[in-house]
């Protein structure tokens, strides 16, 4: 028994070393725990879309890519061991969907040199790339996020939010505390007041702090929610009649999962979202064709077209395009995490070459440079639809405030530098 | 007839008395610090140190603390998540305040400032004992967990609420920070496992842990025979919260390099501690670092198995791992009460009489 259990314990560490041949990206995945029901999605669109490319290209640049996966289940130490599990079978780039994974991982990657790709979420100053030389997280962050929502808002009223009282309620954890500045400066700024109301994790209990909401009556609310406690949220919001097309969830809180539950009631509330919506692009009839009719797909395809499965798709895509580049500039086909942060420094995705990628307007443009890790910060809005059971885009990309926001990143990334002694690079 | 007492004479007290009194467990004591300290640190790696050796020593040194307060000295407490965020939190202070100041009085400190909040968290038990103060002490979890995500002071105001270790060095290695070395990293933790281990075993064999035993149990027995519960109840969570709180320090500074309260040190962390202590041994040195090193590695190698090994999707290991351990806990429990440390002495029993059983 002792011996086959040794046996067992070898094998598994042959196998866990994959071949240094191919491209390989890990990904960080979490189908169990708290946050499983996102994760899940996210990973097989993830997944999906380097099977599309190793079935339909034979990879990229004629390179094949390998996805080990690795359960992290959102805890930090987890996560930390599955980045020391991979970190040395050839890892280009790390994707771990938690903004507290990659609070650990920010300092580890640069001296790694690994490049770790946080799109829409991670710590948002890491746009900055003279600081963070090694973490990309274009094409939005949390703060282009709720200054996108305040320009709704204001488009809304008219250019005008003087006295109107807005609230945030937040996942009680570095990632919702994120947006929490930028409202008060955008607060400043446009005259309305914000109140600031936390949840704990996971969220499943806020009535009291929905009672509160009923109590002040702001006449926005803007969440930033994960998991369990969006469905939560709109069901309680849902409970207090709040009117739903006045609640504004980040790109986090507007999945299918977090509005089905509440069913007819959850019917016009909003979300951010930095790509597009639904299955009517071209790509999906070759994921049809190259993966999910082969019996390819990652969990059987059960959650193709999700919102979160179009999520980990777009993230694949950039990742792929950044490698795509890199090879480039390398000029070969096998390429190290060094270059890979080359490509994703010169990255440009144009409209254009969406379209060529079977999914026209799906993101906005990204074009990334030394100083800049962030792209443009463009996003839209989304509607939830009840009874089509779909979301639809309602508006087109919108430019956040820079002038609120730049500021604030380079405060942020300095306080970093300042406090781990990085100076920053010559851009 | 490998593990035999005979021909081993003790002719005085002090050989009778001490930790190891057979020959051949004082050897293998000897051997296994040789390799801990003179093998390990030449072969580790940076996957080694950061999935097993360092998650494995620091939980030990928590569950270390966990069992004075607890095994010796019966009372039971659901805060040693809290506790651990003190000892993170003050270090954390420490760290960005006193730069000039070596990190290893920084981390003694931070087990200090702990001890002393144990302590003032520890005053219910006077009064209240078993599952009340239990309850008192989850009070503590939720209310340290709440004030370090409330006030800004805790974090230096920084955006997100996170705490990150900047680089602290020993003799010029870097000891937290994303430069650490394993090696350093295994090291510096290995060498506060063993100083406390070994301050553990002292305190608990000497007077003060004869007072907290007698308090366990019989208090009003014990104060009869002039024990001052007072003192003995809240120098045991004064001693427990310096251990939680250095082993708290220890897991955000040298092996996590940021934390965040909620997720790092919630009530599952004490969850997870006490389980250790309860498999591993309530009221045992031994036990606390067998329950560390089952609760730590255990899913660790599950993982490796099923995933590295058989090629399980990850959803379905990770399911399977938790039902493995659960199943492992509960077979535990049943075939031994009292946890890895009794079923190690009963082995040793068993050896020393084999193969002649009576």
């Amino acid at each position: 028994m002792k011996m086959k259990l040794t046996a067992l314990v070898a094998a598994g560490m042959m196998a866990a070393a994959p071949a240094m041949a191919d491209l390989i990206v890990p990904n960080l995945s979490y189908r169990t725990g708290a946050y499983g029901a996102n994760g899940t999605q996210y990973a097989d669109g993830f997944n999906d879309y380097f099977t599309l490319l190793n079935e339909r290209d034979g990879g990229i640049g004629g390179e094949m890519v390998q996805v080990p996966e690795c359960e992290t289940a959102y805890n930090t130490e987890k996560g930390v061991e599955c980045y020391e599990a991979t970190k040395d079978t050839g890892a280009l780039i790390y994707n771990p969907l938690s903004t507290g994974i990659t609070y650990q991982l920010i300092p580890k990657v640069s001296v790694d040199k690994k490049v770790l790709y946080t799109p829409g979420y991670g710590r948002t100053s890491a746009k900055n790339g003279k600081v963070f030389e090694w973490v990309f997280n274009a094409p939005a962050n949390y703060w282009d996020g709720a200054s996108v929502a305040v320009k709704y808002l204001l488009d809304e009223n008219g250019g005008d939010l003087n006295g109107k009282k807005i609230a945030l309620v937040y996942h009680n954890s570095a990632y919702g505390k994120e947006p929490i500045r930028t409202l008060q400066g955008l607060a400043e700024k446009h005259g309305f007041t914000l109140s600031e109301i936390p949840i704990d994790a996971p969220g499943q209990e806020q009535k009291s702090q929905w009672l509160q909401i009923r109590r002040d009556q702001p006449d926005y609310v803007i969440m930033y929610g994960w998991g369990v406690m969006n469905q939560a949220a709109i069901q309680e919001a849902s409970n207090i009649r709040f009117p739903m097309e006045n609640f504004i969830g980040i790109w986090w809180s507007g999945s299918e999962v977090d509005v089905t539950p509440v069913g007819a009631k959850a019917d016009g509330y909003k979300a951010l979202t930095f790509h597009g919506v639904g299955m009517d692009y071209p790509v999906y009839d070759d994921l049809q064709e190259f993966v999910i009719e082969p019996g390819n797909a990652s969990q059987g395809g059960e959650h193709v077209g999700s919102v979160l499965y179009s999520r980990g798709l777009y993230a694949a895509l950039v990742i792929s395009e950044a490698i795509r580049k890199a090879q480039d500039i390398a000029g070969a086909s096998q390429i190290d995490a060094e270059q890979l942060r080359n490509g994703f420094e010169q990255l440009e995705i144009t409209p254009e070459r969406l379209t060529e990628l079977g999914l026209p307007d799906f993101g906005p443009e990204i074009k990334m440079s030394c100083d800049n890790h962030g792209g443009s910060g463009m996003a839209r809005l989304q509607q939830w639809d009840a009874e089509a059971k779909a979301w639809n885009l309602i508006t087109e990309f919108t430019e956040p405030d820079q002038e609120i926001i730049a500021p604030l990143i380079a405060e942020d990334s300095e306080a970093y530098a300042k406090e781990s002694g990085i100076t920053p690079r010559d851009c | 007839m490998l593990y035999r007492e005979a021909g081993d004479f003790k002719t005085s007290y002090r050989d009778d008395g001490q930790t190891f009194p057979i020959r051949l467990d004082r050897w293998a004591y000897y051997a296994a610090l040789v390799v801990a300290f003179l093998v390990v640190p030449f072969v580790i790696n940076d996957y080694w140190a950061n999935a097993v050796f360092v998650p494995f020593l620091i939980y030990a040194i928590a569950a270390l603390g966990l069992n004075i307060l607890t095994g010796y000295a019966g009372q039971v407490s659901l805060g040693t998540g809290g506790f651990m965020a003190v000892g993170a939190y003050a270090v954390y202070k420490l760290m960005t305040a006193f730069p000039e100041i070596s990190i290893v009085i920084h981390i003694l400190l931070a087990g200090g400032i702990t001890a002393i909040v144990g302590m003032l968290f520890g005053l219910p038990s006077l009064r209240i004992k078993g599952f009340y103060l239990a309850v008192a002490t989850l009070a503590a979890q939720f209310f340290l967990v709440w004030l370090f995500n409330k006030v800004p002071w805790f974090y230096n105001y920084s955006a997100s609420g996170q705490i990150n270790a900047p680089e602290r060095t020993i003799l010029g290695y870097a000891v937290t920070g994303p430069a650490t070395s394993a090696p350093a990293k295994y090291l510096i933790c290995l060498v506060f496992a063993f100083v406390l281990a070994w301050v553990a075993r002292n305190l608990t064999r000497g007077m003060s842990g004869r007072k907290w035993m007698a308090i366990r149990d019989m208090d009003i027995a014990a104060e009869i025979i002039g024990v001052n519960p007072l003192t003995a109840k809240l120098s045991a969570f004064a001693m427990s919260s310096f251990f939680v709180g250095v082993a708290g320090a220890l897991l955000f500074a040298v092996y996590l390099g940021a934390a965040e309260v909620g997720e790092a040190f919630g009530i599952n962390k004490s969850f997870l501690v006490l389980f250790m202590i309860i498999i591993g041994g309530l009221g045992s040195i031994f036990g606390s670092f067998a329950g560390a090193a089952f609760m730590v590695l255990l899913p660790v190698l599950l993982k490796n198995v099923l995933v590295g090994g058989l090629g399980w999707p990850t959803d379905l290991a990770a399911h399977i791992e938790l039902m493995i351990v659960g199943g492992l806990i509960v077979f535990f429990l049943i075939a031994e009460p009292h946890g890895l440390a009794r079923l190690w002495a009963l082995t040793k029993e068993k050896l020393r009489l084999w193969p002649f059983p009576h």
